[in-house]
């Protein structure tokens, strides 16, 4: 089936919030699903390099483009193409394809392959992440004559990100840790002072219990960081404002609080849900497919970019997100304004409706000064 | 009760002291300085510590009543400490209740924590002329010095040494000199003298001793645990059940006749297939245990709702395994003992017997609450550690809506048994404030903090608590005078108050925790 490249929001259809759970200044918000087909499942595979270095384009063994990175795990993917429950877990895969002894770089090709018939592996994250740095990876595309001899030549490379892993987050590892896992729960969204930071949905709750721990490995924007210091998320209880007459008033409140839990979700997850995707797909195996997404990557909003394994009717097996800092948000955005005005700065900053001064001031600032001669920096007074 | 005026300073003292000290004797029911599943070992031993320091430096004589108040050891202990400590500026009348509550005290203890209670003194660097007394009467009292001095050998040595002991007999030669000296007329020591040349001597010794020199002579260890079996304790062959049965090596042990809240720790630490294959039997126990437990601490209640908490915070930490969840379950024997008319609601639901339990799952308190209070039960228990989260304050809001508007009158009483310190708050988490809460730490002492609870209902003031704890205090006085009368070697026939049978498992089972 063809999965639309352009969606409004995230769509988490069957996946039904329950009450958050907090500590700290960490919520977590579980995601259950009743009906688990099974047919899909995850396995972790830990990568041991301090690290790895995953071909992304041309020859697998000598890479033009090279994706580098600390890549804390892989993420196998087993399934079944009629439908039924995989059985054997991750049975002979072992350290025969990675994994085994430890090294300091590690080579892999590509950010998800087939391993074989019924397997393939990705990257959790990096795949998003490798997604939002190739954005005009190629650079110039007109040899505009502020562009240094090397923007034109090399493009962006390199481009680097910052993350931040899960550990260095305040309260992150105690919140994982006290958090009580429900029997259906496939999925959680990670909210850190009540920001959304990651949104997470593995296909089994077996999986979702195996992998719980390992939320800690994952990379998180460095907004996210800095809002783990700030004050505890606020209290959501509300008092009725009827007096019960009996046992059944107060029945009928805990479910209305229940049902107000869907709502509550919805708005944490305004980012996420009430935004405009864009979509790519990268993988196919029977009917799963391995897509990407970007968010629209508009400095004033949170943005958020992720990955995620589509069954045919379009309900999620797996799911990961990534909430960009806005720095890294302005980065991106930035690249796409000067794109669409095939790189030429005086046209890019009329459309911006700023002086050419300025657009040149926050490119620099936004860390592209290196695109561009020295003598056009010098000219908007940057040094 | 103070409602219609501002209460004068005396009365507001009053009050202060009464919640000063529900808070103090509160903590002292649950908290072991151990880790908890939401907070660490450290922030509970600062928290207990702050809460003794500050009961003893304002409420002395309380805080020495305390000791007969049927908190756990690991506080008693610290009381005694603290209390020895701070000898001072006690006046002489105060000085010498205070002697008799700590002598008296100090010999209902468990040997090992009894001994770490005056080895503590040495590390304090308290000698004075009260401190030392206590720790003659304490030997003197003690049914078999010899035993002692084999199985508390470092301590017995480091208090003869410090408070200047005369001790009888060998015991002195014994102590400073162990097996290098030549011979010995006692058999004891002289088979601890023997043992570090002959693997036949070992077998003479207690369990605890033995089993350093068995590894030391490389003794096989299924060997070893069959022949030692009969010098074992009845809680050592407990906890030496699994590593014997892996050692290949057969231990007899009476199931039934263990203390409720270490038999059900021991049954969730069975593997799941050993449980399910056993259940019949281990059930058995279960409810043997709990008769016996209402035997020496009898208990008769109505109709009874409990709703017990089994989520994945039950599973406690690694310091105390399982702890909150073996406290629900021996609650729930015990209660099905005590009542006719009883009711359990695990929340989350378990399907299957409620041995087969394990700790997973969210908190939802509310959905048995309702289910609970449905039912109209004379008495509804919740025992949880209070981390209510599906959803998250909803139980706390309807048992207030319910006392307030539903129930003013008081006809279902509510009480939250929490087995759980949290460090943070002084005291054990509480649900509401419109449900009372205490700290448990086995559920055998079910008797003690329901007397306790009407204190905690706001129903009886400070006066109430303080006579309470002297009739208590004056019962402990009472059986320690009678023990004294019999002479040393008399606490094999303690009286049926006294819980505990065998004072050695009890203070090694806590022991096995930490």
């Amino acid at each position: 089936m063809k999965h639309p490249a352009r969606t409004h929001g995230l769509d988490l259809g069957d996946l039904e919030p329950a009450p958050s759970q907090v500590f700290g200044a960490i919520r977590l918000i579980p995601l259950l699903r009743r009906r688990v087909l099974g047919d899909l499942r995850l396995d972790r595979r830990r990568l041991r390099a301090a690290i790895t270095v995953v071909g992304v384009d041309g020859d697998a063994d000598d890479p033009t483009t090279a994706y580098v990175g600390f890549i804390p795990h892989a993420l196998v993917v087993s399934w079944e193409p009629d439908g039924r429950p995989v059985a054997a877990q991750g049975a002979h895969l072992g350290a025969r394809h990675f994994g085994g002894k430890a090294r300091h770089v590690q080579l892999l090709h590509r950010m998800a392959k087939r391993v074989d018939r019924r397997r393939f592996r990705f990257l959790p994250q990096e795949l998003a992440l490798e997604g939002y740095l190739q954005l005009h990876f190629g650079g110039p595309t007109v040899a505009w004559s502020e562009y240094s001899a090397e923007a034109l030549r090399r493009g962006l490379s390199p481009r680097a990100e910052r993350v931040i892993p899960g550990a260095s987050i305040d309260g992150l590892e105690d919140a994982l840790r006290v958090f009580e896992i429900h029997p259906d729960q496939v999925g959680v969204m990670i909210l850190v002072a009540d920001v959304l930071a990651g949104v997470t949905v593995f296909p089994h709750p077996e999986d979702y219990r195996a992998l719980h721990r390992a939320l800690l490995l994952d990379f998180y924007g460095d907004v996210v960081l800095r809002y783990g210091l700030y004050h505890p998320p606020a209290d959501l209880a509300s008092e009725p404002t009827t007096i019960p007459r009996s046992l059944d008033d107060l029945r009928a409140g805990l479910a209305a609080e229940r049902a107000a839990w869907r709502d509550h979700t919805r708005l944490f997850a305004a980012g996420l849900v009430d935004v405009p995707l864009r979509w790519q797909s990268v993988h196919h195996a029977g009917p799963f497919t391995l897509r990407r997404f970007l968010g629209d990557l508009d400095p004033g909003r949170e943005s958020h970019i992720g990955e995620a394994i589509v069954r045919d009717d379009g309900t999620f097996e797996y799911l990961k997100t990534f909430r960009l800092g806005a720095a890294q948000a302005r980065r991106a955005w930035l690249l796409g304004r000067l794109a669409e005005g095939s790189w030429s700065l005086d046209a890019c900053a009329e459309a911006m409706g700023i002086p050419r001064a300025e657009l040149i001031e926050r490119l620099a600032h936004a860390g592209f000064g290196y695109l561009l001669k020295p003598h056009v920096l010098g000219e908007a007074g940057v040094r | 009760m103070h409602a219609d005026r501002t209460p004068t300073p005396a009365e507001a003292a009053a009050r202060v002291a009464h919640e000063d000290l529900l808070i103090f004797i509160n903590a002292c029911f649950a908290c072991t300085g151990q880790r908890e599943f939401y907070s660490d070992g450290h922030q509970q031993t600062v928290a207990i510590g702050f809460l003794h320091e500050y009961i003893r430096g304002n409420y002395r004589r309380l805080y020495a009543l305390c000791l007969a108040a049927g908190i756990n050891d690991y506080n008693r202990g610290r009381i005694l400490v603290e209390l020895l400590v701070h000898a001072g500026d006690v006046d002489r009348a105060a000085r010498r209740e205070e002697g008799a509550l700590i002598a008296a005290a100090l010999a209902e203890l468990p040997p090992p924590r009894a001994y770490r209670v005056l080895a503590a003194l040495r590390v304090r660097r308290v000698n004075n002329r009260r401190a030392r007394a206590i720790v003659r009467e304490y030997l003197d009292g003690r049914r078999d010095l010899a035993f002692d001095a084999v199985k508390y050998r470092g301590k017995l040595r480091a208090l003869a040494r410090h408070a200047h002991l005369r001790l009888p007999g060998e015991v002195g030669s014994f102590v400073a000199q162990g097996w290098k000296q030549r011979r010995y007329a006692t058999p004891l020591f002289d088979a601890f003298r023997r043992a570090h040349h002959s693997a036949e001597a070992i077998y003479e010794l207690p369990y605890t001793v033995a089993e350093g020199l068995a590894a030391r002579m490389k003794i096989d260890r299924a060997v070893f645990l069959e022949r030692i079996a009969g010098k074992m304790t009845r809680a050592e062959r407990m906890r030496t059940q699994e590593s014997a049965r892996r050692a290949g090596a057969a231990l007899e042990f009476d199931l039934a006749a263990a203390p409720l809240t270490r038999l059900a720790l021991h049954v969730l630490g069975l593997p799941e297939a050993t449980r399910r294959a056993d259940l019949e039997r281990l059930d058995a126990a279960m409810r043997a245990s709990a008769r016996r437990a209402l035997e020496r601490a009898p208990l008769r209640l109505g109709s009874v709702v409990c709703v017990l908490d089994r989520s994945s915070s039950s599973a406690g930490s690694e310091e105390k395994r399982r702890r909150p969840l073996a406290v629900a379950l021996a609650t729930r024997y015990l209660v099905e003992a005590a009542s006719d008319d009883a009711t359990f609601l695990f929340t989350p639901e378990g399907d299957g017997h409620p041995l087969l339990l394990g700790p997973s799952g969210q908190t939802d308190l509310a959905t048995p609450l309702l289910g609970a209070l449905g039912r109209g039960p004379e008495l509804l228990l919740i025992v949880s550690d209070g981390w209510e989260n599906d959803p998250p304050g909803a139980a706390a809001r309807i048992a207030r809506l319910y006392r307030r508007h539903l129930d003013p009158g008081r006809r279902t009483a509510i009480l939250h048994l929490n087995p759980v310190f949290e460090a943070t708050e002084l005291g054990p988490k509480a649900i509401d404030p419109a449900i009372p809460t205490l700290g448990v730490r086995d559920a055998e002492d079910l008797p003690t903090l329901l007397a306790f609870a009407r204190f905690v209902d706001g129903a009886l003031g400070i006066d109430a608590l303080e006579a309470n704890l002297e009739a208590r205090a004056a019962a402990m006085l009472g059986r320690h005078a009678r023990r004294r009368a019999r002479g040393p070697g008399a606490d094999d026939a303690r009286p049926a108050e006294v819980d505990e049978a065998d004072p050695v498992d009890e203070a090694e089972d806590r022991e096995a925790d930490r």
